[in-house]
């Protein structure tokens, strides 16, 4: 017979046993809740709480009684939020940042993250899940989300002083490491890392460069992977690195110039004004708007006219910006999908890294090239975003232009932009000749279906499920092409002494050799004048050599002449 | 034997103009080319900054130098005439290798033989102004269109101010060429800088030369 105690013992022994196995089994995926300090890592250092907070505003939200009840979900904060913020969720509902779509309204294209495929994760279809972390909404089930619901607005992601809270939304069940982490650590930490919501509810504030940051800092799969010129070594940035977000200097924040009006952020890449003008906040004016350099320096700002003589042609950033992934992150420059999917001796995924630590192959990802202090590619743009969207044909023997921008030299609102060039080698379904939407990542760990590519590496099985999400035709043939797509450069604005000086584009080979449509002096010639005047002038070279040659041969003669009587 | 009539033929300011934008030039020559992207010396931004400013001082020196010629007159060697004209191109031509007399004897009245009038004439109504007016609207191109300009192609307007500075070498290697062909090697350099112009007058039983 078993007494009470044994039995109690037993109990015992199967509580720790499922405690060890859901360990087991939970560890990998909690992976990156190791540290305390796992925020710092990937989105710079912590926001100083020791200083006592300055409060702009005319409320202390951690007076407010509202703030103070026990807090369990992130949207029980937002309903306090909204109980006196009435029209918050009313405006950001109207968002690209909610809505994740933007009909673009010179070309009429339908863009915006549920939309555009892009050379690095390819696209949100089927993967809501997942991407939805970076989603500024709260509450999604899956892939499915009620976008209606005032509550489901996620107020904190972006209003949060502490730090903490984008590592909670990011850690979540749903969560799935290599959406932000290149490399998945290995071995978790002891202590689930725990985020008071209280402390948050407490501690809200405006934006930052942190809090934008938490999803625009990580954009591809890590620090700086997308941009090039975005990425956390601007939550404190110095001088050098950019001049206006200089933290012990101006410490403009991303809203400095990503102006808002009832919460829409503007100066976004799929449409902006090359210059927009007028942006500084003068009484009587409309609400500020400020999304290019000249909003607030105007056209001609330079003390040297002939530089300002440069802005009808060349934008500030081309110049401003020499370099870009100046903060000592890398950026990735190439991603070869083509190459993921294979495994080591053991049959298990492998990552491979350069010296720097950047994961140059991880089974998952393929092969990717990485890059610091990179000088940008340079177009003609006029702001406006051209993009290959899914249902476009696509010509497979050439490399794609998954977007392009609009403008060139004879175009007033044209300027040389920098951008930078993001490689790609990305699945496109070989017998519509079409990019495809690929299900990347699982709904969770434990879900049901297989078809995710990171769980089973097969792909095929993996675009069927995108491309049935995107509800778009699949032929089942899957090849892969040769991607390249434009990332505008515009951060990351080096102090005037730093700025390039004339001999990069005045020059043969010279940054600008690329542009079309305009004469550069130094770089260009007109060969009919060219040849003209040069053999202009080697006709009288070679005709007073001749001459002078001759008064030498001659020369006896005339002084024989000349003693004659 | 010869005589030598000796005379003042380049006034204090005349040789100054001469000298200080034949310097100008030299300057803007080098400093052309490298903007041009022929070579690589002083690097664009100091090659540009030389340039403008060399032509600017070139120009301030031209409104002193055409009120000059109009005060004092002597515009008129500037004249053009028929006179002595092939007999020159032949002396050039032919007559210079078999030490024929120079068809032309310089004096107070007429500084410049009438080659030297023409090509002069041209530089300075034709070359230099137009010159003048490419920089100028290359280093302008962007107020243009207030002067209706801008139909104007940056890249031809360039294009011909560059064509134009190889006309210039082009004059300059044979004008330092012909000033080796006066009584001596170096007199008439002499002559641009101390004034003085020394010119043989032969009479027919003695061609030597001095």
């Amino acid at each position: 017979m078993f007494n009470c105690q044994d039995l109690r013992a037993a109990r015992q022994i199967a509580i720790r046993f499922l405690i060890f196995i859901s360990l087991a089994v939970l560890t990998p995926w909690t992976g990156a809740v190791a540290a305390n300090d796992g925020p710092t890592i990937l989105l710079g250092p912590m926001p100083d709480l020791s200083q006592p907070k300055v409060i702009r505003s005319t409320a202390d939200h951690s007076k407010f009684e509202i703030l103070k009840k026990k807090f369990r979900k992130s949207r029980d904060i937002t309903k306090a939020c909204l109980s006196c913020h009435n029209v918050s969720a009313k405006q950001i509902h109207k968002t690209k940042h909610w809505n994740w779509e933007f009909t673009h309204t010179k070309t009429g294209q339908k863009l915006g993250a549920r939309n555009i495929i892009n050379t690095f994760f390819g696209g949100t279809a089927s993967n809501e899940a997942s991407c939805s972390h970076c989603h500024i909404g709260s509450g999604w089930k899956g892939n499915k989300f009620d976008y209606k619901r005032e509550e489901n607005v996620d107020c904190l992601i972006c209003h949060d002083t502490t730090g903490k809270y984008a590592f909670k939304k990011f850690h979540t069940a749903r969560g799935n490491c290599g959406v932000c982490h290149e490399e998945i650590p290995e071995s978790p930490g002891k202590k689930k890392h725990k985020t008071d919501l209280n402390e948050v509810a407490l501690n809200v504030g405006p934006t930052s460069r942190r809090t934008c940051g938490s999803c625009h800092f990580l954009g591809g799969g890590g620090i700086n992977v997308k941009h090039g010129d975005l990425d956390s070594s601007l939550t404190r940035p110095s001088y050098d690195l950019d001049v206006h977000m200089d933290a012990d200097g101006l410490n403009f924040t991303c809203t400095s110039c990503h102006s808002t009006d009832q919460h829409a952020v503007r100066g976004s890449r799929y449409e902006n004004e090359i210059n927009d003008i007028g942006g500084r906040t003068i009484p009587g004016k409309a609400a500020a708007r400020r999304s290019s350099c000249a909003s607030c320096h105007g056209e001609r700002p330079m003390k040297n006219d002939k530089l300002n003589d440069h802005t009808d042609k060349v934008a500030c950033q081309t110049c401003h910006i020499p370099s870009i992934a100046r903060g000592g992150h890398a950026t990735k420059m190439r991603w070869d999908w083509s190459t993921s999917g294979k495994l080591d001796a053991n049959g298990k995924p492998f990552l491979k890294k350069d010296k720097k630590g950047n994961v140059i192959y991880s089974t998952q990802k393929g092969d990717s090239v990485w890059a610091e202090n990179v000088v940008p590619d340079y177009i003609w743009s006029d702001r406006t975003a051209k993009y290959t969207l899914l249902g476009d044909k696509i010509d497979p023997s050439k490399t794609v232009a998954i977007n392009t921008f609009m403008g060139s030299a004879d175009k007033s609102l044209s300027r040389i932009s920098p951008v930078k060039k993001s490689r790609g080698k990305q699945p496109y379904d070989a017998g519509n000749n079409r990019l495809v939407a690929v299900n990347l990542f699982a709904l969770h760990r434990f879900a049901k279906d297989k078809s995710a590519y990171w769980r089973n590496l097969d792909w095929p099985r993996a675009i069927a499920k995108g491309m049935k999400a995107a509800g778009k035709e699949f032929s089942g043939k899957v090849g892969f092409v040769e991607t390249e797509m434009l990332w505008p450069v515009t951060h990351m604005v080096a102090p005037a002494d730093k700025a390039l000086g004339c001999d990069e584009c005045h020059s043969k080979n010279g940054r600008l050799e690329n542009i079309n449509g305009i004469y550069i002096p130094s770089r260009d010639t007109k060969p009919v004048l060219e040849w003209l005047g040069l053999g202009m002038f080697l006709i009288s070279l070679f005709g007073v050599m001749i001459h002078t040659m001759m008064r030498i041969l001659t020369r006896n003669r005339r002084n024989n002449g000349g003693v004659k009587p | 034997m010869s005589n030598i009539n000796r005379f003042y033929a380049f006034k204090r300011f005349e040789r100054f103009w001469h000298w200080t934008q034949a310097a100008l030039i030299l300057l803007m020559i080098f400093t052309g080319f490298e903007i041009h992207g022929t070579y690589r010396v002083l690097g664009f931004e100091k090659a540009i900054d030389l340039h403008t400013t060399a032509a600017w001082a070139l120009m301030v020196l031209w409104l002193f130098v055409i009120f000059w010629h109009i005060t004092t007159g002597e515009w008129k060697h500037y004249k053009p005439t028929t006179k002595n004209f092939i007999a020159m191109i032949y002396y050039y031509g032919f007559g210079i290798f078999s030490g024929s007399a120079h068809p032309f004897h310089a004096s107070e009245k007429e500084k410049h033989n009438p080659l030297q009038r023409l090509t002069y004439l041209m530089l300075g109504v034709g070359l230099m102004p137009a010159i003048w007016l490419t920089g100028l609207l290359v280093l302008f191109y962007n107020i243009w269109p207030e002067f209706g300009l801008e139909g104007l192609s940056f890249g031809w307007v360039a294009a011909i101010h560059t064509l134009l500075a190889y006309i210039l070498i082009s004059f300059m290697t044979i004008h330092i060429y012909l000033i080796t062909t006066g009584p001596t090697m170096t007199s008439q350099l002499r002559a641009m800088i101390t004034g003085w112009e020394e010119v043989e007058i032969e009479d027919e039983e003695n061609k030597d030369r001095t």
